[in-house]
């Protein structure tokens, strides 16, 4: 039996919106995987999320769901007073690079230490872009970004971090897998992954955090097809991807 | 419930959870630690959430996250921590969301000591956090009071989806007086229009809680919505209490308490034969002004008493419009003034 797959927009995406991600960034995929999972898992209707600060700050206008918005970094603190207070809905973050791993880092090690019931997404692209290309705590070694113009050194900012290898060193996580954006065969694997991520939080099994290496064309310099060139040759030996926890 | 003999801190606990409140995320901190440790061991028997966060800037965001949601949301923390938590104050008033926050106030600045202080009416009143916003702030003087402060601070937290502030010095927080707490029924109001969680119940129509405006008009127009709240406050919740003003020739300002101390040095005062006064300002913000207006005209002079150094002052300037001469008399770092002391300052001002 053969099925004809007709293209079209997620139930879930608002209406007659276009987003003003730059051509190349993986926002607009992450978005698009998070809509087509809210639609095969039915859960518009219970899905509750924040708006984080940076590039995805509105990502709002696209997700019809309920959303509140976060301070910078505070996403994992705003999603446990909303968690515990309705643990009959789903809810889950979506921040970036700075937001997470810089301003944020208190609030996601404690949210995943308690082992919330709720899901992260996490975007590393490597860089500030927002605001407009600085350094981000996951710039690689040697990268340039505009407050490390000859590149990142070690010995003035350290070495960038690997979220998803420490917060795997936590007990509590529930599931913590890095997934990339970067080819089709990668965004399957995403998509899986956040389904998953959505799964174990309706099943109570706990907190799950899914990094995604995404690009940032724009601040990086390069074109889109670029782009995730230098994402799979750069960030993947940097930031292996596969599963660093899964529950038991 | 008949009185019962309650430290300040747990009676304020108490109160909350008889009014309704289920969930509580805090930070330790000195001197208020009995209400984080009392919401710990009563929030679950009443089928609430008590969650110790890993600072107080993660504190006030699970708040703000609660709030979101349209619960009866509380913190509570002194001083410094209220300075930490001041960010997430700022973008709980800019997305008009309801709780109760509690300031039992330390000395200052900086670490300052931890002994009781009325040293953050500035911060509570004119702001904290950025931007245009205000808080509902009280400041009890008696325990009894503090309960039924903390206890209608919901009620106005709803009427105005705005976060109220329980201005409370040390005193109120460390001592023992006798209180009666009854249960308190909180209208929630028209919380599923608004709330996130009711998306169905909307008829599949989403809540979006925000306080960004990009477009300079937009966010002129929410600057001047969030005016109107805080004018209608003026206009309909002021609080405050006057004593012996029709003859007063001195009138003291004080809240809190300073107040209370304030009172019993009126009451040897009137008894020498000295025509001394009280406005004692419940709502901080909205600021009773019109209170001042009911200074007769036999008054010399206004005395302010606080302790700090005289943060209050200004607003008893604009209250009185500089009709009279204004003085400070008041300690901080933690003493308090005696009431000898306040007897003094009134005789001199007197002569």
């Amino acid at each position: 039996m053969s099925e004809t797959k007709i293209y079209s927009k997620p139930k879930s995406w608002m209406k007659d919106v276009h987003t003003h991600y730059c051509p190349g960034c993986g926002h607009g995929i992450a978005h698009r995987l998070i809509c087509e999972l809210i639609d095969e898992l039915d859960i518009q209707k219970d899905a509750l999320s924040m708006a984080p600060v940076g590039c995805a700050a509105m990502m709002y206008d696209y997700i019809d769901i309920d959303y509140v918005e976060a301070p910078h970094g505070r996403a994992p603190a705003v999603a446990t007073g909303i968690k515990r207070v309705r643990p009959d809905k789903i809810v889950f973050t979506y921040q970036g690079d700075g937001d997470l791993a810089s301003i944020g880092m208190a609030e996601i090690i404690h949210a995943a230490n308690r082992g919330e019931n709720f899901m992260v997404i996490f975007i590393n692209n490597a860089i500030y872009g927002m605001t407009g290309g600085q350094m981000a705590p996951t710039t690689l070694v040697g990268q340039k970004a505009t407050t490390c113009p000859l590149g990142r050194d070690p010995k003035l900012a350290g070495y960038p971090i690997r979220m998803c290898e420490l917060l795997a060193s936590l007990e509590t996580p529930a599931y913590i897998e890095r997934v990339s954006v970067a080819k089709p065969k990668y965004i399957m694997k995403a998509k899986a992954a956040i389904k998953k991520g959505f799964e174990y939080q309706l099943e109570n099994k706990g907190f799950s955090f899914i990094e995604i290496l995404s690009t940032c064309p724009t601040n990086w310099g390069l074109n889109p097809v670029k782009a995730f060139e230098w994402q799979m040759e750069n960030m993947m030996p940097y930031y292996p991807l596969g599963v660093f926890k899964d529950y038991e | 419930m008949a009185k019962v003999l309650m430290k300040g801190t747990e009676a304020i606990a108490e109160a909350a959870i008889q009014a309704g409140c289920r969930h509580f995320f805090g930070y330790p901190i000195t001197p208020q630690n009995e209400i984080p440790e009392y919401m710990s061991a009563h929030l679950p028997k009443h089928g609430g959430v008590y969650i110790q966060g890993e600072s107080e800037v993660a504190s006030i965001n699970m708040v703000l996250g609660a709030a979101a949601t349209g619960c009866q949301v509380m913190t509570s923390s002194s001083s410094p921590g209220i300075s930490l938590m001041s960010e997430g104050i700022s973008y709980i008033a800019g997305s008009e969301l309801p709780c109760v926050i509690v300031n039992v106030m330390r000395g200052g600045p900086g670490l300052g000591g931890i002994l009781p202080s009325q040293a953050d009416y500035l911060q509570a009143t004119k702001g904290g956090g950025n931007g245009d916003y205000r808080l509902m702030v009280f400041a009890p003087s008696t325990l009894q009071e503090a309960v039924d402060l903390v206890q209608s601070g919901w009620d106005f937290a709803f009427k105005y989806r705005n976060p109220v502030m329980i201005l409370a010095d040390g005193f109120m927080g460390q001592m023992m007086e006798p209180v009666e707490i009854k249960p308190h029924e909180t209208d929630r109001r028209d919380v599923q229009s608004w709330a996130m969680g009711y998306f169905a119940d909307r008829g599949n129509k989403r809540t979006l809680i925000k306080s960004m405006n990009l477009t300079p008009e937009l966010l002129e127009a929410h600057n001047v919505e969030l005016q109107k709240k805080y004018d209608q406050m003026q206009q309909e919740d002021t609080q405050y209490e006057v004593l012996d003003l029709e003859d007063a020739e001195l009138v003291i300002a004080s809240y809190g308490t300073s107040a209370r101390i304030a009172k019993t040095a009126i009451a040897h005062l009137r008894e020498e034969g000295y025509k001394v006064g009280l406005i004692r300002p419940i709502t901080l913000f909205p600021f009773p002004y019109e209170a001042f207006e009911k200074i007769p005209s036999c008054t010399r002079h206004i005395l302010d008493i606080e302790m700090n150094m005289g943060q209050m002052i200004d607003d008893v300037k604009i209250g009185t419009s500089c009709k009279y001469p204004v003085s400070f008399f008041g300690h901080c770092g933690g003493l308090a003034p005696s009431v000898e002391e306040i007897e003094d300052a009134c005789k001199k001002i007197l002569g």
